[in-house]
C-alpha cells in the first residue's frame, strides 16, 4: 500500500474521481504537514493528496479540499488538522522489512549482551508496529533457543492513528502476509473472524509505544544501544533532518548504532554519524562531547 | 530460471498466478489437481509448488503425502495457497511439510513476499 492506514491495497478499491483543489489549498496542506512532521509533500506524491484525504472529507461531509482547508483554518474542529496529517504521512511498512537488517540487529545486540547489560532498542517512526514487533519476535525466539535476554524496545511515531493500531496489535490478512514467515504467524498471532490477526500479548508487552515527533519532541531517555530510523526522513526538508539527526544522536549511548532505510545514508547529511567499519549498513555515533543534547 | 508448479482447480487462479510468477522471472507449469501435480513432479521436479488445498481427484494434502512417499529429490518447496485461513489448517499444513502458506485472496505483493521467504526470488 502506498500510504494511509488502510490495509486493503488501494488498487482493490475503485477510487471515485477526486475533487479538484486550488493551489492555495494544497499549499496550506503542505505547510501543515511540514510544520507538524518535517515532511515535504514531494511532487510525485502530491497527486494523491486528494485521494488519501477523501475518507476524512466524507466523514466530515466536506466536498472539496478547499472546504477541508477552511475547516482546518477556522479552528472549529481542533482534531481535524491532526487527522489530516495522519492521513498524509506515508505509513507503509511490513514485517521483517529488508530481512537482512534483522541479522544486523541481533549481531549488534549480541555484543551489548556481553557486557551483561540489558540492551535497549529504539524504533523511530514505527508506523503500525510491524518493525518493533519483528524485532521482538527475533529476540523472543532467540531467547527460547539460547536463553539470551530480550532487549527493551521503545517504539515511537508522530501519528496517533498508526500508534493506536500498533498498540492494538491487530493486523489484516494482507498485512500478516507481507514478510512474516508463516511459522511466526502461528507462534505469535491469534486468528479472529473477519480475517483479523491479533498479536499475542506476551509479545506485545516487550514494546513500549509512545507518541513522539522526531523533529520537535525530546527523545525517550535512558540511552539506546541501537536506533532504527528507517524510511522516516526520506521526505524531510534539510533543516528538520539536521534536528532529527541531533535528536537521534542525543538519545544514543556512546558508539551506539543507527540503522536507516535501504535507500538512506548519513553521508553528506550529518557529521554526527559515520559508517560502522563492520559495514552492513550500520552507522555509529561519533563519540565526543560535541553532540548537543536537545533542550 | 526456477520453475513453479501451480496446482489449482480454478483456471482463473492459475492464470492470475502464472501472470504474476512470470513477471517474477519464474518458469510456470500448471496442474488442475493433486494427481496431475504428482505426474508433473515425476516427470521433472519443480523448484516450488504453489498448492491449493481443496481440489477434486486429489487434494493438496494428499498430494503432499504422496510426494513424501515417492521420495522425490530434491524436495520442492511447498507453498500452500488456499481459502482455508484458520490456524488449525495452517498448523496441519506445516506439520505435513509445507514451507509457506498463502491465505487467499492473494495479490502480487503476497506472492512475491512468500516466494522470497522460501528463497525462490
Ligand atoms: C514509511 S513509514 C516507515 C515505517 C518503518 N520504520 C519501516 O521502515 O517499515 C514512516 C513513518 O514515519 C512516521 N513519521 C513521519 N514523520 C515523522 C516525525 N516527524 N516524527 C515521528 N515520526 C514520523 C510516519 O508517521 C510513518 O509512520
Amino acid at each position: 500500500m502506498a500510504s494511509g492506514l488502510r490495509s486493503v491495497p488501494p488498487k482493490a478499491i475503485a477510487p471515485p474521481a477526486p475533487p479538484m483543489a486550488s493551489i492555495q489549498a494544497l499549499n496550506v496542506l503542505a505547510a501543515l504537514l511540514e510544520a507538524r512532521t518535517g515532511q515535504q509533500i514531494v511532487r510525485h506524491r502530491s497527486t494523491r493528496v486528494d485521494t488519501v484525504l477523501l475518507p476524512l472529507m466524507r466523514e466530515r461531509r466536506l466536498e472539496t479540499l478547499d472546504q477541508l482547508v477552511i475547516a482546518i483554518l477556522d479552528g472549529s474542529d481542533p482534531s481535524l488538522a491532526g487527522r489530516v496529517v495522519d492521513a498524509l504521512v506515508n505509513c507503509e511498512t511490513s514485517f521483517f522489512r529488508d530481512p537482512h537488517v534483522f541479522d544486523t540487529i541481533v549481531e549488534t545486540i549480541a555484543t551489548v549482551e556481553k557486557t551483561g547489560r540489558r540492551a535497549r532498542i529504539w524504533s523511530v517512526g514505527c508506523s503500525t508496529g510491524q518493525e518493533p514487533l519483528s524485532i521482538a519476535m527475533a529476540f523472543a525466539e532467540r531467547h527460547e533457543r539460547i536463553g539470551t535476554p530480550i532487549p527493551e524496545i521503545v517504539a515511537t511515531d508522530v501519528s496517533e492513528a498508526a500508534l493506536a493500531r500498533a498498540r492494538a496489535g491487530s493486523y489484516t490478512q494482507f498485512e500478516v502476509q507481507r514478510g512474516l514467515p508463516i511459522r511466526h504467524l502461528v507462534r505469535w498471532f491469534e486468528g479472529r473472524a473477519d480475517n483479523e490477526w491479533i498479536v499475542r500479548p506476551e509479545l506485545l508487552r516487550h514494546i513500549a509505544f509512545r507518541q513522539m515527533n522526531l523533529v520537535s519532541d525530546p527523545p525517550p531517555g535512558g540511552g539506546f544501544d541501537l536506533v532504527l530510523c528507517r524510511n522516516v526522513m526520506l521526505y524531510f526538508a534539510a533543516e528538520p533532518k539536521q534536528r532529527a539527526f541531533q535528536t537521534l544522536a542525543s538519545a544514543m549511548r556512546p558508539s551506539g548504532g543507527l540503522i536507516l532505510g535501504a535507500g538512506e545514508t548519513v553521508i553528506g547529511q550529518t557529521d554526527l554519524f559515520r559508517l560502522n567499519p563492520g559495514g552492513r549498513g550500520l552507522y555509529e555515533k561519533i563519540d565526543g562531547d560535541t553532540v548537543p543534547r536537545p533542550a | 530460471m526456477k520453475t513453479c508448479l501451480v496446482v489449482d482447480d480454478s483456471k482463473v487462479i492459475r492464470k492470475v498466478a502464472r501472470h504474476i510468477l512470470e513477471t517474477l522471472d519464474l518458469e510456470v507449469r500448471e496442474a488442475g489437481d493433486g494427481r496431475e501435480a504428482l505426474e508433473a513432479c515425476l516427470e521433472s521436479v519443480p523448484d516450488v509448488v504453489l498448492l491449493d488445498w481443496n481440489m477434486p481427484v486429489m487434494s493438496g494434502m494428499d498430494f503432499l503425502r504422496a510426494l513424501r512417499e515417492a521420495r522425490i529429490e530434491p524436495r520442492p518447496r511447498i507453498v500452500f495457497c488456499t481459502t482455508e485461513n484458520g490456524m488449525a489448517h495452517i498448523r496441519a499444513a506445516i506439520d505435513a511439510g509445507a514451507d509457506e502458506y498463502i491465505m487467499k485472496p492473494f495479490d502480487r505483493e503476497t506472492l512475491e513476499s512468500k516466494l522470497q521467504l522460501v528463497g525462490m526470488i
